[in-house]
């Protein structure tokens, strides 16, 4: 036990193995309280089937948060492509390409603008996608006029609904394929790319990384600009499960996409992060709703067991960073 | 007859309203070690950052090798052979060694991924062979933030003698190191010499920077108020130079 204590994985990789202890602690307790539930498969299709769409967005914003930095206008990212893919989509009679090139150009245009307002105008990102945030939501009303776009005529049974969210064999979704995938190529990026390596050394500590030739700038912008583009794929994701756009549409994935980063142990400082940790955020925040109703408490547990969670998880990671240094 | 290695001429760069480098003319050979002298504020770091590309001067030439160059960028500078360590020795402290030795010039494939066994491998050689950490404690997966002052320069001393360069920049190498780790320091500075590289370090030590360099330039608000090659000038006389400018402000200018 002492040899695995010391040994380097183990050394290297606390936050990750905290956060798995924690979601298996929670499963256990899902188990032991409910199990006619969740020893059945419906559940875990439900969460296959739900937690993609913020968990698309967690995975890309812990490259935003290991920069030290935040976004909070990915919720209006989503409601501004999710209109615009609506409305292309329905307006050219189900024309995929079009639509999916046009939302997806948008998101990365907000981002763009995040990306540019923190680093050329120097505004603190919290303020400056508070900022945005506000304004992409404004103009999804000022589109709709508060009313919804449907798309089930041009998006149903067409082979690009098949490709986002239709069920592989009858049983796991396709989005949630989908949310694998895209993790496990992040998480490379994040880890094995140039990229990656800029994120955290930025992160780490700014001015060390201008003097070592790294290009700062371009590095956040880059960052934001990604979340914009994984931002308006949630959106699209979104579109096809609903099929329907509703002018609220994103806004409520603000507190369960960041708590996903921060109770994956993602440092809030910056220079520090796990891909992996934050997939099993996205586990962990995402069973939590269902979870707790299955145990049989009332919904009114759900925000306070959040809470709890949340609380804990950070306090935990702050504990460890303190024991190193 | 020496050959000229890089040279600056009416360089002047202001930070808003701030005259930081007022038309400075500057010049080092190829295998000579000039020390950068003055009080804080001089405008000694600025002249480094815009010899290494982190500033860029509003007027001014810079030749290198007789050419007239632009440098734009830190990654410009390296390319023409330019390294420097930084007074903060420029390491980001919760990464691996092995990252923070390629940092911004990481050994990747053409699409950008980095090869992290190679990269580990040369971090492991610059280790054992330029720098000499024999400690089991230390690897290449250490994060920064585990090392001792000397050990950090350590680091950064070994990264620019990795990159083959012609002309290496200190700026403050001795900063809170001990006696022991200042005279390996000094050491390596002179061995610079024999490798027929150049050398620009800052010190605040007159001790330090007239045991191991050929010329003294001193600079005072910005601008080089005295130049003394090693010979024409005793330790003691640089001091009391120094002890001049510091009260009355200003020194002769030589010529």
């Amino acid at each position: 036990m002492q040899n695995i204590l010391n040994s380097y994985f183990f050394k290297t990789h606390r936050l990750e193995i905290s956060i798995l202890i924690i979601a298996l602690i929670l499963f256990i307790i899902y188990f032991a309280g409910a199990p006619h539930v969740f020893t059945r498969f419906p559940i875990y299709r439900a969460f296959m089937q739900s937690m993609p769409f913020f968990g698309i967005i967690a995975i890309s914003a812990t490259f935003v948060v290991t920069l030290g930095e935040i976004d909070l206008s990915f919720p209006s990212i989503v409601g501004i492509t999710s209109l615009t893919f609506g409305m292309v989509l329905s307006g050219t009679d189900g024309n995929f390409y079009i639509a999916f090139l046009l939302a997806t150009s948008l998101g990365m245009f907000a981002g763009l603008i995040n990306g540019l307002l923190v680093t050329k105008i120097g505004i603190p990102s919290i303020v400056a996608t508070i900022g945005t945030l506000f304004f992409w939501r404004g103009l999804v009303n000022v589109v709709s006029q508060g009313s919804g776009i449907a798309i089930v005529d041009v998006a149903e049974d067409t082979w690009h609904h098949a490709l986002f969210v239709e069920k592989i064999f009858n049983y796991i979704p396709a989005q949630f394929v989908w949310f694998v995938v895209l993790t496990a190529l992040m998480q490379w990026i994040y880890r094995y790319h140039k990229f990656g390596n800029y994120i955290h050394f930025v992160g780490d500590n700014k001015a060390s990384s201008q003097m070592m030739g790294i290009n700062v700038d371009n590095v956040k912008i880059i960052a934001f600009v990604q979340l914009g583009f994984f931002s308006a794929l949630a959106g699209i994701f979104t579109m096809y499960e609903m099929l329907y756009f509703w002018p609220t549409q994103g806004s409520g994935l603000m507190l369960t996409t960041l708590a996903a980063v921060f109770v994956g142990g993602t440092s809030v400082f910056g220079g520090k992060g796990t891909i992996f940790g934050t997939f099993i955020g996205v586990l962990i925040i995402g069973s939590l709703e269902s979870g707790i109703i299955a145990l049989g408490l009332s919904g009114f547990y759900v925000q306070f067991i959040n809470g709890l969670m949340i609380t804990s998880a950070v306090t935990i990671y702050a504990l460890i960073q303190r024991k190193k240094n | 007859m020496k050959k000229s290695l890089l040279r600056l001429e009416k360089i002047t760069k202001n930070f808003g309203n701030v005259k930081v480098l007022k038309e400075v003319n500057f010049e080092i050979n190829t295998g000579e070690v000039v020390a950068l002298i003055g009080d804080n504020g001089a405008g000694k770091s600025t002249l480094i950052k815009v010899i290494t590309g982190v500033h860029r001067p509003n007027s001014g030439k810079i030749l290198f090798k007789d050419k007239e160059v632009m440098i734009k960028s830190v990654s410009q500078s390296r390319k023409m052979g330019i390294e420097t360590v930084y007074q903060e020795r420029a390491l980001c402290d919760q990464q691996e060694l092995y990252r923070n030795i390629f940092a911004g010039r990481e050994i990747t494939n053409i699409f950008g991924f980095i090869n992290i066994k190679k990269q580990r491998k040369e971090a492991e050689k610059i280790l054992r062979d330029y720098i000499g950490f024999t400690s089991k404690a230390i690897t290449v997966d250490s994060p920064v933030y585990g090392l001792s002052g000397g050990e950090k320069q350590g680091v950064a001393f070994g990264r620019s003698l990795y990159f083959d360069s012609d002309l290496i920049i200190l700026d403050e190498p001795t900063m809170g190191l001990s006696i022991q780790e200042t005279e390996k320091v000094l050491n390596f500075i002179r061995g610079l010499k024999d490798q027929n590289k150049s050398a620009i370090f800052i010190d605040h030590n007159i001790v330090h920077v007239y045991g191991a360099a050929d010329r003294f330039v001193i600079l005072d608000r910005g601008e080089i108020v005295g130049q003394f090659r090693k010979e024409e000038i005793s330790r003691d006389d640089l001091v009391k130079k120094m002890i001049e400018l510091h009260e009355s402000g200003k020194i002769e200018v030589e010529a």
